[in-house]
């Protein structure tokens, strides 16, 4: 018993950075239908902008907790700005141009700006795996601090994740329903002449969607560095998978099913590694994406047009 | 709810194209690996990064080049570049000439940036592009078992000599039952002769002294984990093996891990319940060996030991781990540069006097596989492929850094001498030697 909830809540913690991730290329592709391959590393950027906002600090674990809070919270903030930016860059500078263009040429300038960001990572970087400073302690809350008699571990990391995650979900969600830019979104995902013509400045409405899903990767490059401690230039690629995985599973374009298809692949990922073989884990994954795609097409939640954006 | 309008309909089957799409890059590895690409002939297109020694010196009779093979971009990448400056060491202390002809040396690189680690398709591409080369005499490499296999059958049909200092599957060279594949290692030489030697004991002897280790440190409860790759998982189930023989209690394994999971503490939480005195690991640090540690000791399992082969015995492992790497032990197909003497002493100085560092662990293998490699030109004496390779294969008490040793009927070294290693304060600190085959 003890050990599913344990796989429950590593798979949770997981579930939410995919989810983080996946919004991203829910939010673009709702709106112009791009898949954006080049999104995974944006978040590979993001975490990169993260790890020297705090190197260049110079903190560790061993500093005030007041003084690691500061640097957290200005890494998290820089690394969500910086991503944005990148990935509102990338639309300007080359999907913008092709807005008229076949599906397909938007696509492959996708992934061929992955290739560029990833080759910036590694002039960035270096090609190695890179420890993320553990800045936050691993202390584990249900025995430390709820004296709890248990084997199961919920430490601070694992915390800090959803404490992240969810706020940055919900905001979006009402930033997209509630504002009138969100409305604008929504509109140009419907039909962007149609939009175009109330007067809707599309071209500035697209830009705005790709420079959150941006703030979004970016979020989840500091909340994956600072639980996962390790960062590499092309883990970027493999997050991707996953989050689009997660998008399409919860029906893309649908910003609810996108968190959903995220936590619900972390789960599956987690139970799989504990209960079955690790090496099915990937087939897994992807056997559940086909057996959705080939049975329920539109996901999970299917595609809400009004929610979409 | 706004009306739906039909040109927002979504369309799903470019999504379930895209699907397949994303999975191609698993794929490629296995697709790529026949795709000869070097015809340029001449200089095979590149030019020679270093003509070692002091050109002057000699070489009259012309130039024979030496070409090396093994990851110099990704996380193995500064255990590349040892390598490569160690095989500069061992051409310049004989001043760049080798019976009358100036040795050239080009180092390439088997990984892709994309991979970050070696990929098939580019190890073919750089076999092709030695076999290409009218000048090339020599092929040292791979640093990857995998990549041998690619490589191997390339250079064997154009007869040319190739040796490797770090390759340690055992199917390379010969068969051992439950360990490698039934039609190994006849595959890899279509020509019928063998021209492929290395200079490192193999993972047969390897595993099993690992598992003596473990039962030596206090284990009886071991789990064994892989990386699913040829090196990896031929260690592990050796491992895993020995361990039954000699009385410990295998829980489970060898189990295959994802290496580009961004998480294992699942896995961990599994392994814990078992409560196991150590996990193996048959993997590289490439294939995320640091990770899978930090998630260990994550889901509390501080005081659980973690062994692994020498493919994490090298400082980026302690890099990538972190502060989790304390304690991590690892076996090594032979002595750090740090506890070789004579010779080895020599060189070990030498290393460190020149570039300023230790010397990576394979880094001496390196140079012993390039000191061999010019041996063999020398005993030949004319720059003939059939010859060179002939007198590398039949090389016999070669006084090396590593000691006198020689090339058995597999082209194996009859060395047996390894090591074990413990990270001691964010350094691989030597522990003992251990004799194989105990």
């Amino acid at each position: 018993m003890d050990q599913l909830i344990q796989t429950l809540l590593f798979g949770l913690s997981n579930g939410f950075v995919i989810a983080l991730i996946a919004l991203g290329y829910t939010l673009v592709y709702g709106i112009i239908q791009l898949i954006n391959f080049a999104h995974g590393e944006i978040y590979m950027i993001g975490s990169f902008m993260a790890l020297t906002v705090i190197t260049t600090a110079g903190v560790s674990w061993t500093d005030p907790v007041g003084a690691r809070l500061v640097v957290i919270v200005l890494a998290l903030m820089a690394a969500m700005l910086f991503a944005g930016s990148i990935n509102f860059l990338v639309d300007r500078v080359a999907y913008r141009r092709l807005r008229r263009a076949p599906r397909l040429a938007p696509l492959i300038t996708a992934i061929g700006f992955s290739f560029v960001l990833q080759n910036i990572g590694i002039w960035w970087k270096g090609a190695r795996p890179l420890q993320f400073p553990a800045l936050l302690p691993p202390t584990n809350i249900l025995t430390d601090w709820l004296h709890l008699d248990t084997t199961i571990t919920f430490s601070i990391p694992m915390l800090f994740v959803m404490v992240v995650t969810v706020p940055l979900l919900l905001l979006l969600r009402w930033f997209v329903r509630n504002t009138r830019l969100g409305k604008a979104m929504r509109a140009t995902a419907q039909d962007r002449d149609a939009a175009a013509l109330m007067g809707i400045d599309v071209n500035r409405t697209i830009s705005l969607t790709f420079l959150l899903g941006g703030l979004m990767a970016g979020a989840a490059g500091l909340i994956n560095g600072l639980y996962n401690n390790q960062v590499v230039f092309n883990m970027g690629f493999f997050a991707g998978l996953m989050a689009f995985t997660a998008a399409v599973l919860g029906g893309i374009g649908n910003l609810t099913g996108a968190v959903l298809g995220g936590i619900f692949l972390g789960l599956v990922g987690a139970l799989s590694d504990s209960y079955l073989q690790a090496q099915w884990t990937p087939a897994i994954v992807f056997a559940v994406l086909v057996l959705v795609i080939v049975f329920k097409p539109s996901g999970l939640l299917g595609e809400q047009v009004a929610d979409r954006a | 709810m706004a009306p739906r309008h039909p040109s927002t309909r979504p369309r799903r089957l470019p999504l379930l194209l895209l699907a397949v799409v994303l999975l191609l890059p698993a794929l490629v590895a296995c697709g790529e690996a026949s795709s000869p690409t070097a015809s340029s002939g001449g200089g095979g297109g590149t030019t020679p990064t270093t003509a070692s020694g002091s050109p002057g010196a000699g070489g009259d009779k012309g130039v024979i080049r030496i070409y090396s093979s093994w990851p110099l971009t990704g996380s193995s990448q500064k255990l590349g570049q040892d390598m490569v400056d160690s095989v500069k060491l061992a051409i310049e202390d004989r001043n760049g000439t080798v019976a009358g002809y100036t040795i050239e040396y080009v180092p390439l690189d088997d990984a892709t940036a994309a991979q970050g680690t070696w990929d098939a398709g580019k190890e073919a591409e750089n076999a092709n592009k030695v076999v290409a080369d009218p000048d090339a005499m020599v092929y040292i490499g791979t640093y990857n078992s995998g990549a041998a296999k690619i490589s191997i059958p390339i250079l064997n049909v154009a007869k040319m000599a190739m040796i490797s200092p770090a390759n340690t599957y055992p199917g390379l060279t010969k068969a051992a039952e439950g360990v490698v594949e039934a039609n190994e290692p006849d595959v890899y030489y279509p020509n019928g002769v063998r021209n492929y030697c290395r200079v490192c004991p193999t993972d047969e002897l390897q595993g099993a002294v690992a598992a003596n280790w473990a039962k030596e440190l206090g284990a009886q409860k071991v789990y064994v984990l892989d990386d699913t790759q040829l090196y990896g998982h031929g260690i592990a189930v050796v491992f895993a093996n020995t361990a039954r023989e000699i009385g410990l209690e295998v829980l489970g394994g060898p189990e295959g891990i994802d290496y580009k999971a961004p998480d294992y503490r699942a896995l961990m939480t599994k392994i814990k319940s078992l409560d196991p005195d150590l996990i193996y690991f048959g993997g590289l640090t490439d294939t995320n060996a640091g990770k899978l540690v930090q998630d260990m000791r994550a889901v509390g399992m501080t005081d659980v030991m973690f062994m692994g082969p020498d493919g994490i015995f090298n400082d980026d492992f302690i890099k990538a781990a972190g502060p989790a790497a304390e304690g991590v032990y690892a076996t090594f197909g032979g002595l750090p540069g740090s506890e070789l003497t004579g010779k080895g002493a020599d060189w070990y100085r030498k290393f460190k006097e020149k570039y300023g560092h230790e010397p990576d662990a394979y880094a001496a293998y390196a140079y012993e596989a390039a000191s061999v490699a010019l041996a063999a030109i020398e005993k030949a004496g004319v720059k003939d492929r059939e010859k060179i390779r002939e007198a590398l294969v039949n090389t016999k008490d070669f006084d090396g850094l590593l000691g006198t040793w020689s090339f058995t009927e597999t082209c194996d070294t009859t060395l047996t001498k390894m090591s074990g290693s413990q990270v001691k304060d964010g350094k691989w600190t030597f522990v003992k030697a251990l004799e194989a085959g105990v």
